[in-house]
């Protein structure tokens, strides 16, 4: 297993390694070039000639490279145009929000959309069949920041049930240790900032889970249904087994798999939506601060972004990779 | 021995026998039309989508303004926008700048068709040509380009996207490129995994002991019968499309006029006013589920109908 989970790491090398060389090829393209980036647009020219010196952007290509990637390698992304704070320390602050607000949306996605399609695919062709691929088609459409304003519009507005943004109520003087605002409720005792914390996600969580869920209905009910007719269920009925056991350990688990995979490429969709959802709540995570940093062409910020999330997504696809052989002995891998 | 060979079951073997089959709705793309015909699915998606390509098409006679035109710019105060049917000659009503909202939702249908099918258009032309090049080619080609595929992929398509637009600087013509590009590791996955799996195939086999060259068999047989898989995903994309240009432009990498007539900058602008002019949301907003809604209900039929398992019944 360890050997495994090496092996898929070493693999990661190559694709990072590219992905710097396109990233920094990238910036170097940018209109007025990396030092109008770092500066911003309304640099003076002998500012820019300043921090070419400073930063060797007048050396050969490769030995820039060189230097930018040994930074990479220290962890050092750069300092953010628009706050003047370095890159990792802005991410480390603001990510916990976003990870809360992704744990939601995929607590809602799988807690809903699991059972929605495996009662789908065992009533085929009934009334909840038929209304849950409606629902799903229409949840596949709906651009998330469109659906966030009309949850925004009749929870917030309209009925005034659920807090329309924020993270949490400012009036509230909670004490912050993990920046996961929740669990600092919860761990320091406060337990009113920690249900106001919660109230605030519940909207973003649900405009940014519908998406995912849609999916995931939609590939529990198709998967379900393939494994339902399978020989060895036919065999399984055969033997007398209980219909509890049947629907556990034989249907329900072997029509995982592709779920399982389906919910680790949702995080790419994820990323995406929570940088709109944020931005229609107010939601001060990653997505919001990466938002402003496209306004503000603050590339040092889209730079590590982009590296931050591309190692992200390739771990969480290893995860999903290793969870395979949980769910399926067949595919232990070697 | 030429005489004892007995004619074809029934006797007479003649072409135009009723009874024999002489390929009549048995060809993949004819077949597949006939069964999208009798899917209802197809048509709700077919007319969604007829509609939406009429009114961007005859927006200049449809539309009672031009789409940046700001017709009812007196009659918005900072504290009042009329709503639908609230004001003589704007059955919509008023948005923040004194545009006509159904103008600009009409000519919002025309930007929208224009970035769709430009961006879709791109990324299929570049993805099928890395995924023939990576199919047909293989060895270190496919090798070279999958990494690159690889790589793109490793960043989420929306994320791509907004990179590609910060490059270009802000314009439609950075949305429809940057859309464009992030679909090409899709298509050239795509397109080269199905060719890949048709490379096996007896026509294939056919082929080479004709001794046609690998040009020929590449181009003339394998990405024909490769197609099916890659046209499903382009209609699916141009939903995607419209749905991402809308992302774009309510992120504000448009470009342009403030009151440009796109349905996301619409809704951009709709954000502030949600609390006393929820409609300047609602629409834009409806119009892109809706569109998305009519291409995904036929990519969706599409690829139902094209699929030999469902096919065969």
């Amino acid at each position: 297993m360890l050997r495994v989970i090496g092996k898929r790491l070493a693999l990661l090398v190559p694709t990072l390694f590219g992905l710097s060389i396109l990233l920094f090829l990238w910036v170097r393209s940018l209109p007025g070039g990396p030092a109008t980036a770092l500066l911003g647009e309304k640099a003076t020219p002998e500012a820019i000639a300043r921090v070419n010196e400073l930063y060797g952007f007048d050396r050969p290509l490769l030995t820039q490279y060189l230097t930018y990637m040994g930074r990479l390698l220290r962890g050092d992304f750069g300092v953010s145009i628009n706050t003047g704070r370095p890159v990792l320390e802005e991410f480390a602050t603001r990510f916990p929000a976003t990870l809360e607000l992704t744990v939601i949306a995929l607590i809602f996605a799988i807690g809903v959309g699991v059972p929605l399609g495996y009662l789908a695919a065992r009533y085929y062709g009934r009334f909840l069949d038929h209304s849950s691929v409606v629902l799903s088609l229409i949840g596949i459409t709906v651009p998330v920041f469109f659906l966030a304003f009309i949850l925004k519009y009749l929870f917030a507005i309209q009925w005034s049930l659920l807090p329309p943004d924020g993270r949490q109520d400012p009036r509230i003087d909670a004490t912050h240790y993990t920046q996961f605002y929740v669990l600092d409720g919860l761990l320091t005792g406060e337990y009113d900032a920690a249900w106001d914390a919660f109230l605030h996600l519940i909207l973003p969580g649900l405009a940014l889970g519908t998406i995912p869920l849609a999916i995931i209905v939609r590939i529990t009910r198709a998967s379900v249904l393939e494994v339902q007719n399978a020989d060895y269920v036919r065999t399984a009925r055969a033997k007398g087994l209980m219909e509890r056991t049947i629907r556990g350990s034989f249907i329900l688990r072997n029509a995982m798999l592709p779920v399982v995979t389906t919910i680790g490429l949702q995080l790419g969709l994820l990323i995406s939506g929570a940088v709109l959802t944020e931005t229609v709540f107010a939601f001060n995570g990653i997505g919001r601060f990466l938002r402003d940093a496209i306004f503000g062409l603050d590339y040092p910020v889209l730079q590590g972004f982009i590296i931050f999330i591309a190692i992200l997504y390739a771990l969480i696809n290893l995860i999903v990779d290793l969870s395979y052989s949980v769910i399926d002995p067949r595919v232990r891998v070697q | 021995m030429s005489t004892i060979l007995p004619p074809a079951a029934g006797g007479s073997a003649a072409p135009n026998d009723p009874a024999i089959d002489t390929g009549r709705g048995t060809g993949l793309w004819k077949d597949a039309f006939l069964r999208l015909r009798r899917n209802p699915q197809a048509i709700v998606g077919a007319v969604i989508i007829g509609l939406f390509l009429l009114v961007a098409v005859l927006a200049p006679i449809l539309a009672p303004y031009g789409g940046d035109e700001l017709p009812g710019r007196t009659s918005i105060t900072p504290t009042t926008i009329p709503g639908p049917g609230e004001i003589d000659g704007f059955p919509l009503g008023l948005d923040r700048f004194g545009g006509d909202v159904l103008s600009k939702l009409i000519w919002g249908a025309q930007a929208s068709l224009l970035i769709g099918v430009v961006s879709t258009a791109l990324g299929l032309a570049g993805g099928m040509l890395l995924g023939v090049l990576a199919g047909g080619l293989g060895g270190w080609v496919d090798n070279v380009i999958m990494r690159f595929v690889d790589i793109l992929l490793s960043v989420p398509n929306l994320l791509l996207a907004v990179s590609i637009a910060a490059v270009l600087g802000q314009s439609s013509y950075a949305i429809m490129i940057a859309i464009g590009v992030s679909q090409i590791p899709i298509f050239a996955r795509l397109l080269r995994s199905s060719m890949l799996s048709q490379r096996g195939a007896d026509y294939i086999l056919a082929a080479q002991t004709l001794g046609l060259s690998r040009r020929t068999i590449t181009m003339s047989h394998l990405l024909p019968n490769s197609m099916g898989p890659v046209i499903v995903q382009a209609t699916l994309t141009l939903a995607t499309a419209v749905i991402d240009a809308a992302a774009l432009s309510f992120l504000g990498l448009g470009g342009g006029l403030p009151q440009a007539a796109e349905w996301g900058r619409m809704l951009t602008y709709a954000q502030a006013e949600l609390a006393v002019a929820p409609q300047l949301a609602f629409l834009p907003g409806a119009c892109i589920a809706i569109t998305a809604l009519g291409f995904t209900l036929l990519g969706e039929s599409l690829r139902e109908a094209l699929d030999p398992k469902t096919r065969r019944k």
